[in-house]
């Protein structure tokens, strides 16, 4: 077993330097966890207040965050990616030449964060909602008794108290997030697919690259479970253990 | 309403009524909880608040710190009335949200069901108002807190989160969680209704000790003994009225009304 998975790869092909491309996968995987850090945090930021608009908003607002997060949920993340990322970048230099400005040229991972952090912020609104609900409302009124203001109840009560309700769903919208940049490749993003792709076509050694994305992608993930796992510790602080 | 054994040295110092409640009226929708309910609770004063259920008597203690919006009425605290406007529906709400903050953390609120902030520690939970409402340094928070957790018998519950604490012993800590922020007034809405029988006493024993060094308190509750014992005013909520009041011995002993007369033969 060990000979032959020695004996099929030329693994000098995976050294940093060219002309190996160990380097190129590396830096295809920075990219691919820019656009996954920034798209989750845009997504986390889109999430709370559209958790707290869906939950405290008037109707109109209530209503445009219902569609927003319908329609992103319902609509295949590859397409809404193409669209996004194509008509996005048309509508914003059609508006730039409205007002008289010179077109922009977007860059590839601009567009990503914004696009994957759209999609995460529909399905992390969904989830924030539940974990604010979760909280009992008796906790929010005692600090409302105590003298505090809206802006600290949210901050002191509220949030660290839907922390342990948000941090499963969060979570598995973190791994989620890492994965779908592997979208991107189709709009040419150079995350960690794509050029694996093209190490693969130059070298012919697809097997073997795509075989070393797949652990870089695992490492990802493994790297995340043990930092999941501490926050999940720390935010459940409070609660018994359920066995 | 004084008695003889209200604490007098103490409400001579302040001649405004600790808590002053006027024509308080409250309703739900098409519901009339509260039809005009006025009160006054002199400093040293505690008021035992009775009654059926819902006769509206934890709507009138919410209504005291506006956790419930009156809908008609006035509340003043120290003399200092809360500032209500109209709020376009037919109620009135705070119309000085700085003024409201300020004048809620002179009055502490236990509940019945605790309401405890799950993810602090005990000590936690009694310095958070303090620090983070009042500005008090956090290190003479800690070490109040701790005299505090000495009195209540937590003192080796410190680190502990409610979760892990017996229903008495989270109602203990609340306690110490009100006394922290040095209330002007003390709000108790059913303090032992969510208790098994046997945490009750614990519970009513540091309840009784406050009442014993004169804190003003007002005391929503179903435990006609206790009442009995540490109340120097006790007001019968009939309807959304108050259908009776007068010094425990008189309201229970010899009750006017018939409604009072009823309600004491059904719970004792």
């Amino acid at each position: 077993m060990l000979d032959w998975i020695t004996g099929f790869a030329a693994w000098e092909l995976l050294a940093l330097e060219p002309p190996g491309w160990g380097g190129v996968l590396l830096r295809g995987l920075a990219v691919s966890l820019q656009v996954a850090v920034g798209g989750y945090i845009l997504g986390f930021l889109i999430g709370i207040c559209g958790a707290t608009g869906k939950l405290y908003g008037g109707p109109i607002l209530r209503d445009v965050l219902d569609v927003y997060t319908t329609l992103v949920r319902a609509v295949p993340e590859l397409v809404l990616i193409l669209l996004l990322y194509y008509a996005g970048t048309d509508a914003l230099n059609r508006f730039m030449a409205l007002i008289g400005a010179e077109p922009m040229n977007i860059s590839g991972l601009a567009a990503g964060i914004f696009v994957i952090g759209v999609v995460q912020g529909a399905y992390q609104t969904e989830v924030l909602r539940g974990a604010f609900m979760a909280v009992p409302f008796g906790q929010i009124e005692a600090a409302r008794a105590y003298g505090m203001s809206s802006l600290q109840v949210l901050r002191r009560i509220t949030l660290p108290g839907m922390l342990p309700h948000a941090v499963p769903g969060l979570a598995n919208l973190w791994l989620i997030a890492t994965k779908d940049t592997a979208l991107l490749a189709v709009v040419g993003v150079a995350e960690l697919t794509l050029v694996t792709r093209q190490a693969g076509g130059t070298t012919k050694s697809y097997f073997l690259f795509f075989f070393a994305a797949g652990v870089l992608y695992l490492t990802v993930t493994l790297v995340s479970n043990v930092a999941i796992r501490r926050i999940e510790r720390h935010a459940r602080r409070g609660m018994p253990a359920v066995r | 309403m004084s008695s003889p054994h209200s604490a007098a040295g103490t409400s001579a110092r302040q001649s405004a009524p600790a808590v002053q409640v006027a024509d308080l009226h409250k309703t739900f929708g098409e519901l009339e909880v509260l039809k005009g309910v006025s009160l006054t609770a002199k400093t040293g004063d505690v008021v035992a608040i009775i009654g059926g259920s819902g006769s509206g008597k934890s709507t009138m203690l919410r209504c005291i710190n506006m956790l419930e919006l009156p809908t008609r009425g006035a509340i003043s605290i120290k003399g200092e009335t809360i500032d209500m406007q109209p709020d376009g529906r037919g109620g009135l709400r705070p119309s000085n949200t700085r003024q409201l903050q300020r004048i809620r953390t002179r009055l502490a609120m236990v509940f019945q069901s605790f309401n405890l902030w799950q993810h602090m520690t005990v000590l936690g939970n009694i310095i958070e108002a303090p620090v983070h409402v009042m500005g008090v340094p956090r290190d003479e928070a800690i070490a109040r807190a701790e005299k505090l957790l000495e009195r209540v018998g937590l003192s080796d519950k410190r680190d502990v989160y409610p979760a892990f604490l017996s229903g008495g012993q989270q109602q203990r800590a609340a306690i110490a969680r009100a006394l922290a922020v040095e209330p002007e007034v003390m709000l108790f809405d059913e303090p032992t209704s969510a208790l098994d029988p046997e945490l009750v006493g614990e519970v009513l024993a540091v309840i009784a000790d406050l009442a014993r060094e004169g804190r003003t308190m007002l005391l929503v509750t179903h435990e006609m003994k206790f009442a009995r014992e540490v109340a120097n005013h006790v007001v019968f909520l009939a309807g959304g009225v108050i259908e009776e009041e007068g010094p425990p011995d008189i309201i229970y002993s010899a009750p006017k009304s018939e409604r009072l007369q009823k309600f004491l033969a059904t719970v004792q």
